[in-house]
């Protein structure tokens, strides 16, 4: 049986792989400029399948299976890019970014600032990241804080199918490089994706559940596990609202606020290391903008400040629905 | 235990699994050290009287920017200044052979290059002042930015490269521009350019690596970064090369232009190595005789390439007293416009480094240069 939404023509049910996909292709057939690039992105159609079909559709030279070599696949896109292409480059998985971190960090990041403004680098880098698919070492890295760090990149991240799909075709749109994190333990949960246009902008945080107690600050693969804390947290009485921050640079810091104005808690929930992470970087906002409004301190959950466990472990290392309603319950015990 | 003989010993060391031995290393000179033609069977040197005047005259004046740059380091006007003293063939050869929609990507010492493909020189010593961080348009000047990264230029013009080729492909009218990409002997071992090298070889890139193989990395020496000359680790890649005298202004011309319109017909990659030495010290900070024999560097003093130049030139006729004299007097008055040209460059503003991050500044940029603004209002 298809839901309501399913009957309108403007929508679609996919997995988050399968909308990635659809908003690649979409790129693809906008402007004949945009071209894909990576490692087994061709016929196999990447290790997720997130570009499946899609050389087979577009073709070798739009499409284009590449060496091993993080740094030559960025290094050249950046080069593309100032000849006037629109390369998206993906790479296999978050642990594998390092090769490439300095054509990312020194090189294309800076290329605006250093030369005025003059020279303009739509380079998108997609690859998963995240944990909680029982991978093995160097496949489950949470990177953003390195990228947010960096002036002269944006860092975006989806949770959900209808995300997935916007957000893709938004970053290939802009002028700037985007890092484009793909939350790999949710490409295969499913979502309606709305077909005629996105509900918001690549760099707008959205509230992802409404509620009056606290506000859960997620992004990426944390936003459901947010969510289902959310539910859990209801039958205890508990009104808990979700904000997705979807950009993490630049920081939609107005919703965010809002958002805790309204609650006056805050927890950040992210997978990565606590030490340095995105969470302190927001609990100092907080701290600065609304010290006369929270009624509790910021708190945090996340991962251990150990590099990625062994993946029998990652149940626990990750934030999980047990930690989350047990920070729930510290910030309301205030 | 032996099975079928194997010992799984080697008794000596056969030569199937010898590394490939260095081959003599044949370089190419048309312009001996003592000013003579040398006849190559592969190259031969193609110009007119005019060109060749014209190529001692940028020698002449490439050499006068950088001495005068490296006195303005002296007197404190840049805080640094990478001497190319020794390197000047090498940057009019490349000039002379490239076509007028050919890009350049640069490493840090190609200041005369700059120069010649009308970059101003401002603009260069400006980086060197500190006040920019290299304010040209790479576009229209077909010069890129220099790259303090070393070697992370050399997949950006390889990737240019693959655009080019692609502009071609999907319009044949469209400009014949190939990418020329030049790092020194010490870049070939960073990790990028071994890259830059798979990428250009698997597409077939229309780009030209020409590595200035000077012999030091500051204080490295060369002998450190490879076991085999420079010019055959292109073979490894399959991209074709060639070593030539970098201090003869007719091989490097005549190498490049093989090289260019290799990549212009379509016929990928190519890898020229240039074989010179650097006269100064890496960059004005470092002592070169803390490292290098100072025997070896007064030998490559015989080799100067102006001196060769211009030995040839006047045994051609084309040279004589008074042209160097104009010439000598034009260097003269450009000495005085490099002294002058420091000047030009204007101090930054703190408030104007914020627009230039992102395409549209974020709020915190924009309540950052507020917060600058209004602080300078208040003082």
């Amino acid at each position: 049986m298809q839901s309501p939404a399913e009957t309108n023509q403007t929508t679609k049910t996919l997995t988050l792989a399968k909308a990635l996909n659809a908003g690649l292709r979409a790129a693809l057939s906008a402007d004949d400029k945009v071209l894909l690039y990576g490692e087994d992105i061709g016929s196999l159609g990447g290790v997720f399948r997130v570009t499946e079909k899609l050389q087979a559709q577009f073709g070798p030279d739009r499409v284009l299976d590449s060496p091993l070599a993080e740094a030559g696949l960025i290094g050249t896109a950046i080069g593309m890019a100032q000849r006037g292409y629109r390369p998206v480059v993906e790479l296999q998985f978050d642990g594998f970014v390092f090769p490439g971190f300095d054509q990312i960090t020194q090189q294309l990041a800076k290329m605006r600032f250093r030369s005025h403004g003059r020279v303009q680098l739509p380079v998108v880098v997609r690859f998963p990241y995240g944990g909680g698919i029982g991978s093995i070492e160097n496949h489950s890295e949470s990177v953003e804080a390195y990228f947010a760090h960096t002036p002269g990149l944006t860092v975006v991240t989806p949770s959900n199918p209808n995300d997935g799909y916007w957000m893709i075709q938004q970053a290939i749109a802009s002028p700037d490089p985007v890092i484009f994190l793909e939350p790999k333990r949710r490409y295969h949960e499913k979502g309606v994706v709305q077909l005629d246009a996105p509900a918001l902008g690549l760099h707008e945080a959205s509230v992802a559940r409404a509620g009056t107690d606290v506000t859960l600050i997620c992004w990426g693969p944390m936003v459901r596990t947010c969510l289902d804390a959310a539910a859990a947290a209801e039958k205890e009485g508990r009104s808990v609202e979700v904000v997705d921050v979807r950009s993490l640079q630049p920081l939609d810091f107005e919703t965010i606020a809002r958002s805790v104005e309204h609650t006056s808690r805050a927890i950040v929930v992210h997978e990565a290391q606590r030490n340095y992470g995105p969470g302190a970087e927001l609990a100092a906002r907080l701290q600065e903008q609304l010290f006369y409004v929270m009624e509790s301190p910021v708190l945090r959950v996340t991962g251990y400040d150990t590099p990625y466990p062994p993946s029998k472990l990652e149940a626990d290392w990750l934030p999980n629905l047990d930690r989350v309603l047990a920070a729930v319950d510290q910030s309301m015990g205030y | 235990m032996s099975v079928g003989g194997l010992t799984g010993q080697l008794t000596a060391t056969p030569g199937r699994f010898q590394p490939a031995q260095p081959v003599e290393v044949p370089t190419v000179q048309l312009l001996g050290e003592d000013g003579t033609l040398v006849q190559d069977p592969d190259f031969v040197p193609a110009l007119t009287a005019a060109q060749a005047a014209r190529m001692l005259r940028d020698m002449v004046l490439i050499r006068r920017f950088d001495t005068e740059s490296t006195a303005l380091q002296r007197k404190g006007q840049l805080s640094l200044w990478a001497p190319l003293l020794g390197q000047e063939a090498i940057q009019v050869g490349v000039h002379a052979a490239l076509g007028r929609f050919d890009h350049v990507f640069p490493s840090h010492r190609e200041h005369g290059l700059a120069m010649l493909m009308g970059l101003p020189i401002e603009r260069l010593l400006g980086i060197f002042t500190g006040q920019e961080s290299g304010d040209w348009d790479a576009e229209q000047v077909r010069f890129h930015h220099l790259n303090m990264v070393i070697g992370g230029h050399t997949l950006h013009g390889v990737g240019y490269a693959m655009g080019q080729a692609r502009d071609r492909q999907a319009d044949p009218q469209a400009d014949d521009g190939v990418s020329l990409i030049i790092h020194g002997d010490g870049a070939i071992s960073e990790g990028d350019v071994n890259e830059a090298y798979i990428f250009a070889a698997a597409y077939q890139a229309p780009a030209v690596f020409l590595c200035v193989n000077n012999q030091w990395a500051i204080s490295e020496p060369v002998e450190r970064q490879s076991p085999v000359p420079l010019y055959q680790r292109a073979w490894g890649f399959g991209i074709p090369s060639v070593r030539v005298d970098g201090n003869d202004v007719l091989a490097v011309h005549a190498a490049t232009t093989w090289a260019l319109e290799r990549a212009r017909a379509g016929q990928g990659p190519s890898f020229i190595e240039a074989y010179t030495y650097r006269m100064g010290a890496h960059t004005t900070s470092d002592d070169p005789t803390k490292y290098r024999d100072k025997d070896e560097t007064i030998q490559w003093q015989s080799r100067d390439p102006l001196t060769r130049a211009e030995t040839w030139l006047r045994a051609e006729g084309v040279w004589d007293d008074g042209r160097q004299a104009r010439l000598d007097q034009e260097a003269e008055a450009f000495g005085e416009q490099v002294r002058e040209a420091v000047h030009k460059v204007h101090d930054p503003k703190l408030e104007d480094i914020f627009d230039r991050v992102y395409a549209r500044p974020t709020a915190d940029l924009v309540a950052q240069r507020a917060q600058i603004v209004s602080e300078a209002a208040a003082r």
